[in-house]
């Protein structure tokens, strides 16, 4: 389980990179991890408009089902895909290779909201105490 | 399904066991205003002979068991083999009322999954569910599947759906996504759909044949829902995809139905007084994590050997609660076990047959009544097994006269619409002897001599 400096996070288990003007998002190694083996995941279409807590997605592990959650308000600018055909990529690489989509955001400073590193990981750690 | 009776014995072990002194100190939880409380009744017991002869003079009062029918409306008598009730009661095939075991459910699993093969076969679709509750809702879960699917929200429906269909449209969906298409001496003509289409459109909904019995022009249906970014749905009659081309198939370039559903009764089950029903669901694998209903799939076990499995389970309700692709995610495990047993023995050869009947017979009745006078044909388009007369005085009128005959003529349409009061709509399945096809044009000559 890492817990990446470089990456916001959310409550919900998402992560947030803001890299030239948009943001990357993704869901933790943690969340990957309690869901198992993942088998499909249902992202919206580029353009779509997000807000900010609200679902954007589902992913869908063998035997669970969960909500994506939208870090930021934004407008979706690029679905990764190389996860049509290979969904494990997020259990493989939850910080790399498996983000989910990225995001023109509204106000680029609202990923300073998120949660750090340090306050994700005592969340995590919190619900296992 | 058998009946097991218990002794008085038997019942006072049983209750012994679970610690309870009487039968009725079980039934205490159910409040005292709404149980019985005398007896029901019932005379006996009675000696086998006794009670044979008391349930068939009970039985031979059913008007409708002396009559021969010629009721259709998405309802038919079709020939049901010995074999399918011998076949459907096996042990095999008694599991509990969900497979999710599929260690002890390989009976129902297996007939299962060959349900879904022999709808997809004869659908023309990649994959089909393992069925749904009856051809109405599983019309409606393929228009709120084309919705989500699509991001649309109306559904444009030809008007020679069944009433009873569009009820229940109207029923899950609101008013202002629900568009009828008026039909055109009872098909539906592609031009009008083309009127009723538009980006808001998410899917066309007909049905092949449609209610009056008469088939629609698929491919051009079909094509107008892909110009314009929407789905087709075609809502079928599995008898009649023995012997016409299924709607799932694409033919001179144009693609076919995205979804096909309809009502499997006639595939084995009787129609009892209207049901219960068979739905069938079937669709690309593209649409298949958004389809609803329960699916089983083949596998193997630890030791390589071949099995079954319900599969893409976190579609359903038991995992995906509110986000699960529909609220139905059960199946109708009795009668898709009897379809399966209809459908393998008759092979595509025998359902062939079975469709070539149905149109020699239905047209041969219609031919007939053409020469009544006071009757005519009310459409002119071509029709698989049942027809639309329109009669000399009042279909109530005509049903009742047959009726005295021993014959049920036909659906009064007149209980569906005061302009089809004149209207009868008339199945003729194998079942139909020539002598009885017979009679049925003696007892609407009658019906008509009063009108005239």
């Amino acid at each position: 389980m890492g817990f990446p400096e470089d990456v916001r996070y959310t409550s919900e288990h998402e992560w947030a990179r803001l890299s030239g003007g948009l943001v990357t998002i993704g869901i933790t190694s943690y969340a990957s991890e309690q869901l198992g083996d993942i088998v499909y995941l249902e992202l919206p279409e580029v353009g779509k408009k997000l807000e900010a807590t609200k679902p954007f997605g589902v992913v869908e592990a063998v035997k669970t089902v969960s909500d994506l959650f939208a870090p930021v308000d934004g407008e979706v600018a690029e679905v990764n895909p190389a996860l049509a055909d290979n969904p494990a990529l997020v259990n493989q690489q939850p910080f790399e290779g498996g983000w989910l989509i990225r995001v023109r955001p509204r106000n680029a400073a609202d990923i300073e909201r998120l949660l750090t590193s340090a306050a994700y990981q005592k969340l995590v750690e919190a619900q296992h105490a | 399904m058998s009946y097991v009776g218990r002794t008085r014995e038997e019942e006072r072990r049983m209750l012994e066991k679970i610690g309870v002194p009487s039968f009725e100190a079980l039934l205490e939880a159910v409040p005292a205003g709404v149980r019985l409380k005398s007896g029901l009744g019932i005379e006996g017991p009675l000696s086998e002979i006794e009670l044979r002869r008391r349930f068939g003079a009970w039985a031979a009062a059913n008007e409708g068991a002396r009559c021969a029918s010629f009721l259709g409306a998405g309802c038919y008598d079709h020939y049901i083999p010995a074999a399918v009730n011998a076949l459907a009661q096996r042990s095999e095939f008694a599991t509990a009322y969900t497979p999710y075991q599929p260690e002890v459910a390989q009976g129902s699993l297996t007939a299962i999954f060959e349900f879904q093969s022999l709808i997809a076969e004869l659908t023309g679709m990649e994959v089909a569910n393992a069925s749904l509750y009856d051809g109405a809702t599983a019309t409606v879960e393929a228009a709120l599947l084309a919705r989500h699917s699509t991001g649309r929200s109306r559904v444009v429906v030809a008007g020679t759906l069944h009433p009873h269909y569009r009820e229940v449209l109207r029923t899950y969906l609101e008013d202002r996504a629900l568009s009828f298409v008026a039909d055109r001496g009872g098909q539906c003509a592609p031009e009008d759909v083309q009127l009723a289409l538009g980006p808001d459109v998410a899917c066309v909904v007909y049905s092949y044949p449609n209610f009056f019995g008469l088939l629609e022009s698929p491919h051009a249906l079909h094509r107008l829902a892909h110009d314009a970014g929407a789905l087709a749905v075609a809502v079928c009659d599995p008898i009649a995809l023995a012997l016409l081309e299924p709607p799932g198939a694409a033919r001179d370039g144009v693609t076919g139905a995205d979804l096909v559903v309809g009502e499997g009764q006639s595939l084995g089950n009787p129609p009892s007084f209207g049901g219960p029903a068979l739905g069938f669901f079937a669709c690309p694998e593209t649409l298949v994590r958004r389809m609803p209903g329960r699916l089983a799939a083949a596998t193997v076990d630890k030791a390589g050997r071949r099995g079954f499995v319900l599969t893409l389970q976190t579609r359903e309700q038991h995992i995906r609660r509110e986000k699960a692709t529909s609220n139905i995610c059960t199946n109708q495990g009795l009668l898709a076990l009897r379809a399966t047993i209809y459908m393998g023995l008759m092979g595509k050869q025998g359902m062939r047959e079975v469709a070539e009947l149905c149109v020699q017979k239905s047209h041969h009745a219609a031919e007939l009544a053409a020469r009544i006078p006071g009757y005519r044909r009310a459409h002119e388009g071509p029709f698989f097994r049942e027809f639309v007369l329109e009669c000399p005085r009042s279909a109530a009128d005509v049903v009742r006269t047959a009726r005295r005959r021993g014959i049920d003529p036909g659906v009064d349409l007149g209980q569906f619409s005061e302009a089809w009061r004149r209207w009868l709509l008339v199945a003729v399945t194998e079942q139909r002897s020539a002598e009885e096809i017979e009679r049925w044009a003696e007892a609407l000559r009658e019906a008509g001599e009063g009108a005239r």
